[in-house]
């Protein structure tokens, strides 16, 4: 059933609509729209000579070897994040949704790390995991395991997906407690008379009817992996060691901001963009506008 | 809202809004953007201070702007809005993106013509004011905030490992005779918290820039960039190769410590974990404040093989770069040029030297510094000034005038960080680090149409 409300002038909708018309306009089109232009420019960090160069800029960088390698780390570091910040919000909200004494306050607690601000989050995994002063790191050199993420690509990439993953359990931990308890329990009762027990009525029962949280919970997760991550990295590695966490918006912040190279980086942020239009346009398509809002 | 916040935040350019200080009405306004932080804000601000108090025109009015890089980039984004500050604080890597600035800037030769104020150049340290002027000596920005690259070592750490707390390993042959002498005593009581024989803070500024210039080897042709945007990089010759070598073959011996990227290792020497640390001569302050053991201040150590008679180090830090707007008048750059004369007076440079650890940048400041007896109260103090002034600058070590410098650092950093993971020789990281630089300078050449 939908419902409508009828205007009977013209005047009130659009004065309505126009603040967020407005906003949009000015802080996601015209900076849109700019972008796109000065990804076909080249000009200098002042905008003194501003020359058109077409699509040099994207050839130049999708015939970069050292780009593609980024994409490939970025869609790496994606799926990481993602599959392990969402099976660990499953399974403490399969936990939290038990009948147990004091879960409000369990639950109070598991959506803390959500409150920390990206840098804050950074600092405390290096009070961790810094090689001379991080406690779980001293803990590592004592047990035999050299631990330098300055130096090892592969425990700066660990790290950071680490990082990356904790802040956001909290997210998906909501999601999944208000999915897992809009299950009728109805359903879970009937399949318990029917003799389902746990692991099993999981499997069949409640996994399925997660779906439609879990699929909005995988594109968010998807784009916070690429997107909302730079403050963490950028506060943990800067990218480093050689490229190994240099993920595709840290190479947009470090070519605009720190290398001053507009034309590169607009054209960095063009394709991030068509990325998410992407993404989100699938989300759409599969989820349709109404399940989830 | 998630989704649409997102694609804002990837599409929008990341320009920090201009803000400026609310000054005293009738005075003529100079609003100064530094990357000042600590004690060094504080002597900035005390600048500020002395000069307003010192006439009643005009008022400067020092304002934070982040770190050097946010600095530039918030200087420039406010010149393409037409609302630049009057002065602002430059790291030395952003030199050369300054100069191709053109209109953007008022250089110190142009301020003194147009306003009269005597600015003189030669009132400046060579070394200090090669890195800043144009190939004919005229001066483009006011040299500010200087230091250069220096060796600490713990000498408690010396002398438990048997060596001679007094006399400071001099040539890298005797560095790692030292390193491993420590290296021995690791562990023992007397070493304490010493845990890797040397480190190295800015590793691409110390290790290869200073010792290209020391050892009076080319860095880049051109004159390191001085003469012409089409210069080539060239730090990858056989004297750097094997400086490279040698410290892959200290890290992998256990004497060198890489610690991470510019200043994260200063930490490392400060807290007394490694015996050696390379830095900038500004830490002073810091390891003042923090080292809970005795410690000295050296030369850079030279290799004798390659040049036993080793000329000047360059300098790092920042300059002031005068900016400029439509509806500038000319009074407020006559401000200017009286604020830059003044900080440039003997007791103002000489008190900022004193108070910051920065190199004093004027000829009279240093004398200044040695009359109140500064040297004798801080013993080492002045090595970074003989350094400096060591032997006759020569076209290597003049300083390095390369566009977006910065990311060729990056770049370098990059390549010895898979090197120090054995995925790659010293040769191939810094001849990979001369084909992508040289990309680099390519681009930035072409990007200001040279």
């Amino acid at each position: 059933m939908e419902r409508r409300t009828i205007f009977g002038q013209r005047l009130l909708p659009v004065i309505l609509v126009a603040p967020q018309f407005l906003l949009t306009l000015i802080f996601f089109l015209w900076p849109a729209c700019q972008a796109i232009w000065s990804s076909m420019t080249r000009q200098d960090p002042f905008g003194l000579h501003s020359q058109f160069a077409g699509l040099d800029n994207f050839v130049e960088l999708f015939t970069d070897p050292l780009y593609r390698a980024s994409i490939g780390r970025t869609v790496f570091f994606m799926a990481a994040v993602s599959a392990l910040s969402m099976s660990l919000a499953l399974l403490l909200a399969v936990f939290a949704d038990r009948e147990i004494r004091g879960r409000t306050i369990y639950r109070t607690l598991l959506i803390w790390p959500y409150a920390i601000a990206p840098a804050m989050a950074a600092v405390l995994w290096i009070v961790l995991l810094q090689p001379q002063v991080g406690i779980l790191a001293a803990w590592l050199s004592r047990h035999g395991i050299a631990w330098d993420y300055h130096l090892n690509d592969t425990q700066a990439m660990l790290m950071i997906v680490l990082a990356c993953a904790w802040k956001q359990v909290s997210y998906n931990f909501i999601f999944f407690l208000a999915g897992l308890q809009s299950i009728p329990r109805t359903v879970l009762e009937a399949a318990r008379m029917d003799g389902a027990r746990g692991w099993h009525r999981f499997r069949t029962i409640t996994f399925p009817l997660l779906a439609p949280t879990s699929f909005f919970l995988l594109v968010v997760n998807l784009v916070y992996a690429a997107f909302d991550t730079f403050g963490t990295i950028q506060a943990l590695t800067q990218g480093g060691p050689g490229k190994a966490t240099e993920t595709l918006v840290v190479k947009v912040y470090r070519d605009g901001v720190v290398n001053l190279d507009i034309g590169s980086s607009s054209a960095q942020s063009v394709v991030l963009m068509i990325g998410v239009i992407g993404l989100t346009a699938l989300q759409f398509r599969f989820l349709g506008r109404r399940q989830l809002t | 809202m998630k989704r649409r916040t997102l694609l804002a935040a990837t599409v929008a350019a990341p320009f920090a809004a201009v803000d400026h200080a609310s000054g005293q009405p009738g005075k003529i306004p100079v609003v100064f953007w530094h990357a000042m932080t600590g004690a060094n804000a504080d002597e900035t601000n005390r600048l500020a201070r002395a000069f307003n108090e010192s006439q009643s025109e005009a008022e400067v009015q020092p304002v934070f702007k982040g770190g050097y890089a946010d600095t530039l980039t918030a200087a420039i984004a406010a010149w393409r809005a037409d609302q630049a500050p009057h002065l602002v604080q430059i790291f030395e890597v952003g030199t050369g993106s300054m100069l191709a600035a053109g209109p953007a800037t008022k250089q110190v030769w142009q301020l003194a013509k147009e306003t009269g104020v005597d600015l003189d150049p030669a009132i400046y340290i060579p070394g200090v004011r090669g890195y800043y002027s144009l190939t004919d000596g005229r001066l483009a920005s006011r040299p500010f905030n200087s230091s250069t690259a220096v060796m600490w070592y713990n000498k408690d750490a010396f002398a438990a490992a048997g060596l001679d707390p007094e006399k400071a390993p001099s040539t890298w042959p005797e560095v790692i005779v030292a390193a491993r002498a420590i290296k021995a005593k690791i562990g023992t009581p007397a070493m304490g918290a010493v845990k890797s024989p040397v480190t190295s803070s800015w590793m691409i500024w110390v290790q290869l820039e200073q010792y290209s210039a020391i050892h009076d080897l080319p860095y880049a042709t051109k004159a390191n960039g001085f003469e012409g945007l089409d210069a080539e990089l060239k730090f990858n010759g056989p004297a750097q190769v094997k400086q490279w070598d040698r410290l892959l073959g200290m890290a992998k011996e256990g004497l060198y410590e890489y610690g991470g990227r510019d200043t994260v290792p200063d930490a490392l020497f400060y807290s007394g974990q490694a015996a050696i640390g390379f830095g900038s001569s500004a830490g002073r302050g810091d390891i003042v404040r923090n080292a809970r053991f005795k410690w000295a201040e050296a030369l850079l150590p030279i290799d004798p093989e390659v040049n036993a008679h080793p000329i000047n180090s360059i300098i790092g830090g920042a300059s002031l770069w005068t900016m400029t707007t439509k509806q500038r008048t000319a009074a407020e750059y006559k401000a200017v040029a009286q604020f830059l004369k003044f900080i440039a007076t003997p007791e103002q440079d000489a008190h900022f030297h004193q108070t910051t650890g920065y190199v004093p940048v004027t000829f009279a400041g240093y004398e200044k510094s040695k009359a109140d007896g500064y040297y004798e109260k801080q013993p080492g103090a002045d090595v970074p000034i003989k350094q400096l002034a060591r032997g006759k600058v020569t076209a290597n070590s003049r300083g390095l005038r390369l566009g977006r410098l910065a990311e060729i650092r990056n770049i370098l950093y990059e390549e010895t960080e898979k090197a120090l993971q054995g995925q790659q020789s010293g040769k191939q990281a810094l001849d990979n680090g001369v084909t992508r630089g040289d990309r680099v300078l390519r681009e930035f050449q072409k990007s200001v149409g040279g």
